[in-house]
């Protein structure tokens, strides 16, 4: 049962009970759909970008306990963060879910989010962890490619 | 008369741990384990008797060959097809319904027909028959379901219109485990002249199965569902629709004369095998159905009903917990959704328990639409589950709880 304790910490079922930054932004400069066709996991993620800073972020979906509480940390780790900073999170991130050596300093720079280096236990875990994240680099690769052709 | 423990003996993997605790398979709907005899019989082949078929004068070949023959024919008996000129060789169930789709369908249909399916197929019961609609214009109708996992019948006359010119269903449901009255279906679309294919995937290992009597013109089933080995599975069609259909792939064996001119095809089944065969899977195949007829389907189905319902009394009494699918007739498939906690996580803690189950849409993503939920968590079972492997599984579904509750 240890790793199953790892996997679900107080922090992750609270945020999967009751999911912050759980709405729609009417609002928004970027925005993207999630599916994790294997669990049926869905998740509609919204940005609020203003001079490469995210000022606000929220989502709504459905999806289990590790991707619902995943999107539920993400946007609160991210709102005020920079742009510019966020592929490196996803990085860092990727590498604590899938158990890649992280030095002590990205490690601390995830905060919170380090509850989830539970999930390198359950490789079939790790796409409901990364979804939020995936969607997030979607959300902000497609807009930045509209915002191309306006150029 | 059905000793258990023997059974289970049978089977090796039913031995081992996982996470350390002892293995409870319940996961029967979506593939089976394997008995030392199919095992065997195919370390056997290789070792002792293996060759191509239907080719060589050599001793070998020949062996083999007779092998591979003799497995069509227990295949026969076991459905209790006519001939065993009906029965065809495949991959499995999906692929025997993509034959029917583009060998015998295809050339039927026209602007403005229709397919019959239900709301419960699986979807190898679906695709197939949407891609060939969308390329003639056809469409497909669909009988919608109730509340408790039933077909909605009093639909059906009005669906059988004079349009519809082919009713493909599954007797048994996978996702919820429902039987259909597929004789009284049957019966009713042949009063209108419409041929009917039955998928045979769930019911197979669970219900006596006799085509003749049934007279469906198709059944569809897969090896692997029925303790036999997987890539392999049997297209059952009446001997007169089958020589009235053009083949599926063409190649070797398929052929009596070939000439770049003009090539004149094998007679059936021979036409719908192109190519060399799963010959260990189509013998792997025939020993999994001796098997299954030496303790008889009539003998399992009824130790399985009496699982369901102890299982059924189990999970019904968690709080929380809601069954899906709860119709009147039923194989041995429990479908259930518990509030707040979603089925991926189930799935993970009941795995650490040692306890295989599926969770997810189960291929049938209009039945999750239908009870608007994205995905239940499918406990099924089969002749070698025991109640102690329930108790087990009950007790697992409780730990969930506590641990997510
Ligand atoms: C009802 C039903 N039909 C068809 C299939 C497809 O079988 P296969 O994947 O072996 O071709 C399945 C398998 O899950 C099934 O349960």
């Amino acid at each position: 049962m240890s790793e199953l304790r790892e996997l679900y910490q107080e922090v992750i079922l609270d945020h999967n009970r009751n999911p912050r930054n759980f709405r729609k932004l009417e609002l928004h400069s970027h925005h993207a759909n999630g599916h994790n066709p294997l669990c049926g996991d869905k998740l509609e993620l919204f940005l609020e970008v203003k001079d490469g800073m995210i000022k606000d972020i929220a989502f709504i979906g459905s999806g289990c306990a590790i991707s619902t509480s995943s999107a539920s940390l993400m946007t609160q780790f991210l709102k005020g963060k920079s742009v510019a900073e966020t592929r490196r999170y996803f990085d860092h991130f990727h590498d604590l879910v899938t158990g890649q050596e992280l030095t002590a300093e990205d490690l601390e720079g995830l905060g919170k989010l380090a509850v989830f280096a539970g999930v390198q236990e359950f490789p079939v875990r790790v796409k409901c962890a990364s979804l939020a994240w995936h969607t997030l680099m979607n959300a902000l690769e497609s807009t930045a490619k509209t915002a191309q052709t306006e150029d | 008369m059905f000793d258990i423990q023997n059974i289970r003996k049978d089977f090796p993997i039913l031995g081992i741990e996982i996470h350390g605790k002892p293995l409870v398979y319940a996961d029967n709907a979506a593939s089976t384990q394997k008995p030392q005899q199919v095992i065997d019989v195919i370390s056997d082949l290789y070792t002792k008797n293996y060759a191509n078929i239907h080719r060589g004068v050599h001793q070998l070949s020949q062996r083999s060959t007779a092998l591979y023959e003799n497995a069509r024919e227990t295949v026969q008996k076991f459905i209790n097809a006519e001939s065993s000129q009906e029965i065809v060789f495949v991959r499995g169930a999906t692929e025997a319904i993509n034959l029917v789709a583009s060998s015998y369908l295809d050339p039927l249909l026209e602007q403005g027909d229709e397919i019959l399916i239900s709301e419960m197929e699986h979807h190898s019961n679906i695709i197939p028959w949407q891609m060939l609609a969308e390329r003639k214009r056809a469409s497909l109708k669909i009988i919608p379901l109730l509340e408790n996992g039933e077909l909605d019948l009093e639909t059906l006359p009005e669906l059988l219109g004079p349009k519809v010119k082919l009713l493909a269903v599954t007797q048994m449901s996978n996702s919820l485990g429902t039987i259909n009255d597929v004789s009284s279906m049957i019966r009713q679309a042949h009063a209108m002249n419409i041929p009917v294919l039955l998928d045979g995937a769930q019911s197979i290992a669970h219900i006596p199965i006799d085509v003749q009597a049934l007279a469906c013109e198709f059944f569809v089933f897969s090896g692997h569902k029925i303790y036999g080995p997987t890539g392999i599975g049997v297209l059952y069609a009446k001997k007169k629709v089958l020589e009235g259909m053009r083949p599926y792939q063409g190649g070797g064996d398929m052929i009596l004369d070939v000439s770049f001119e003009k090539t004149e095809f094998n007679e059936v089944p021979y036409k719908f095998e192109a190519g060399t065969p799963n010959i260990e899977g189509a013998i792997g195949l025939a020993t999994a159905l001796d098997y299954v007829s030496e303790l008889g389907v009539a003998n399992i189905d009824k130790y399985e009903q009496k699982l369901l319902k102890y299982a059924t009394v189990q999970f019904e009494a968690i709080q929380g917990l809601r069954i899906i699918g709860t119709a009147a007739c039923k194989g041995s498939v429990i479908s259930f959704v518990i509030e707040g906690i979603h089925p991926h996580d189930i799935g993970t803690i009941l795995d650490m328990e040692g306890v295989a189950v599926r969770t997810g849409h189960h291929c049938t993503q209009p039945v999750m639409d239908c009870y608007n939920i994205p995905a239940t968590t499918r406990v099924s079972l089969c002749f070698y589950n025991t109640k102690a492997e329930v108790d087990a599984i009950t007790g697992a579904i409780k730990k969930v709880k506590e641990l997510m509750g």
